[in-house]
């Protein structure tokens, strides 16, 4: 092959990347422009003009922000519970030696493994044959966020652990800090970005589930199951400023953690 | 297993000590007890509710009759749709190789300094609602849309042509929302090939088509496995996608489990519920044992 068909041939893989990338991107410019629409009535879902309206006024359309705020106590709650418990079972499976490690492995898989509508759908008829099919609402939709946000924790905490330098602690352990001295000197800051990289993502999990909420909500709405409801009769442009925010919060935070991690590597 | 823990990196020193056991299984209990009571024991109620006398009702309660008829009768009705969810989720897997793969070589190898940046732009959409997201598809493909009107234009769609409520639609929805966890994989197992491995193959005179057939794809089949696996199946029981993009004529099987649950058909939800996930399973081991990569389960 010809140098000129080598460059052509290096960068189409990038070409096609970038191309790849922009497919990706794509529906998050039509989110953020359908934030600023200002439509001609109630049923149009086409760009019809520009307005600030519905970022100063987000929760005009009844029952969005209700959703929204349900959405964020569940995310909060499902994220601190699963982080813990998680990382619990991590530390359990990467330090410690004991019998059925292999087996936990895969009882950690499966969930990931199952699609939602079976995960959804087994948990209802649960909830069902236990007499809560009444009852279903906040705390059934925050047991089932719970349970499918722990195996991706666990996953996510055990990279961070396996890749970590195991003589960092026998160093501190050498120049005489006990155990626990050594956890939250040493081991813990370590394992933190992971924890917190595991946290994000069980929020992000939880604040998107639809397909397991739906079934177990009741009557409790969740921001998902809003523009759900929504996409049936009309879409508030609003929902699309609360899209809008959530994306920009997520960019801010992984901005500010890529800044404070070349601070400190400097 | 490998295929899909790789991601969690090589598996790290072990530091035993005497009486440390104890302590694991200590660790382990609160989230094992958290799984198997929300996710195996919920698995057995559906195995049991797929199996309940259909004449009962939510609120009467049902009769547990070992009701093997519910799962002839969900296949005969149901067996359509059934057949659809299958080869959508197919065609979704093999449209996210094809564009995944690109994208995780791109950011492997030729991405240089903008490696981090590239990987954060795959995971971003994440961060965008699913629903609002595959809403603003609806956008994107509706009749007036800009990608309608180009292919009008370039004559490749006539005159009365669509794209929203098509099978297309459908399946460009799926694509795009699972095309990130076939990217993940694929950038993880790739990234770690031994970069002398692929310039041995031009020194020995192997051109980039021969080095990559040989060298290059089969290093990185344990993420070709992981990223079909984890595009197929959640694409297999996905119904939002062809609820907001398409017709009742694109119903997947999940629309319909879905739509039973809601009804209080509970016995044939359940069992075409079982029958979905027990397919999945034949099909990852037939599909594993079949690459030849037995270990990496």
């Amino acid at each position: 092959m010809t140098r000129t068909g080598r460059w052509i041939g290096r960068h189409l893989v990038l070409f096609a990347g970038f191309l790849v990338l922009l497919y990706l991107f794509t529906p998050i410019f039509v989110v953020v422009l359908m934030s600023f629409n200002d439509p001609k009535s109630r049923l149009s879902y086409e760009f019809d003009g520009f307005t600030l309206r519905n970022w100063q006024d987000p929760c005009q359309p009844f029952g969005l922000c209700d959703a929204v705020s349900t959405s964020l106590r569940i995310g909060l709650l499902a994220t601190v519970l699963a982080t813990a418990l998680g990382t619990l079972m991590a530390f359990a499976m990467v330090r410690h030696r004991y019998r059925g490690r292999a087996a936990t492995s895969l009882f950690i898989f499966l969930p990931m493994a199952s699609p939602e509508i079976v995960l959804g759908s087994s948990l209802l008829a649960l909830f069902v044959s236990a007499g809560f099919g009444g009852v279903l609402g906040f705390w059934t939709i925050l047991i089932a966020h719970v349970m499918f946000c722990l195996s991706f924790v666990v996953v996510t905490v055990k990279a961070r652990l396996a890749g970590m330098d195991t003589r960092l602690e026998q160093a501190a352990m050498d120049l005489y800090a006990n155990e626990w001295q050594t956890f939250w000197r040493i081991t813990f800051p370590l394992v933190f970005p992971g924890i917190l990289a595991a946290a994000l993502l069980s929020f992000s999990l939880s604040f998107d589930d639809f397909i397991i909420t739906n079934l177990n909500a009741g009557r409790t709405v969740t921001f998902p199951m809003y523009v759900w409801g929504s996409a049936q009769r009309d879409i508030p442009p609003q929902i699309n400023v609360i899209g809008t925010a959530m994306f920009m919060l997520a960019v801010l935070l992984v901005l500010g953690g890529e800044l404070a991690r070349r601070r400190r590597s400097r | 297993m490998t295929a899909l823990s790789q991601l969690g990196g090589p598996p790290a020193a072990v530091t035993e000590k005497p009486g440390r056991r104890f302590t694991a299984y200590l660790l382990l209990l609160p989230g094992g007890l958290w799984l198997a009571l929300f996710f195996v024991v919920p698995l057995v109620s559906l195995l049991s509710a797929s199996l309940y006398d259909p004449s009962g009702t939510v609120e009467t309660g049902y009769a547990v009759t070992g009701h093997w008829q519910n799962y002839v009768d969900a296949l005969q009705d149901y067996a359509r749709p059934f057949g659809r969810s299958m080869w959508y989720a197919l065609l979704t897997t093999a449209f996210c190789l094809l564009l995944g793969y690109p994208l995780a070589y791109a950011i492997a190898f030729k991405s240089g300094r903008w490696k981090n940046l590239m990987l954060a732009l795959v995971i971003a959409p994440f961060f965008t609602s699913f629903l609002v997201r595959t809403l603003s598809w609806k956008l994107l493909l509706g009749d007036n849309g800009v990608v309608v009107d180009t292919l009008k234009w370039l004559h490749i769609l006539g005159p009365d042509g669509r794209l929203l409520a098509t099978t297309t639609a459908v399946v460009t929805g799926l694509t795009y929302n699972f095309l990130p966890f076939m990217v993940l994989p694929l950038y993880a197992s790739l990234e770690k090939i031994d970069h002398r491995l692929i310039e041995a193959g031009g020194d020995l005179f192997a051109g980039p088509v021969t080095t990559f057939r040989t060298v290059t794809l089969p290093l990185s089949m344990p993420g070709v496995v992981a990223g079909t696996l984890l595009t197929f199946i959640p694409a297999a029981g996905d119904y939002i996608n062809a609820e907001l993009l398409g017709t009742p004529q694109q119903r997947m099987i999940g629309n319909d489990i879905q739509n039973l649950f809601a009804a209080g058909a509970h016995p044939t939800a359940a069992a075409l519920s079982v029958t979905l996930m027990a397919t999945i399973v034949v099909l990852v081991l037939f599909y594993v044992r079949r690459v030849g990569t037995e270990d990496l389960l």
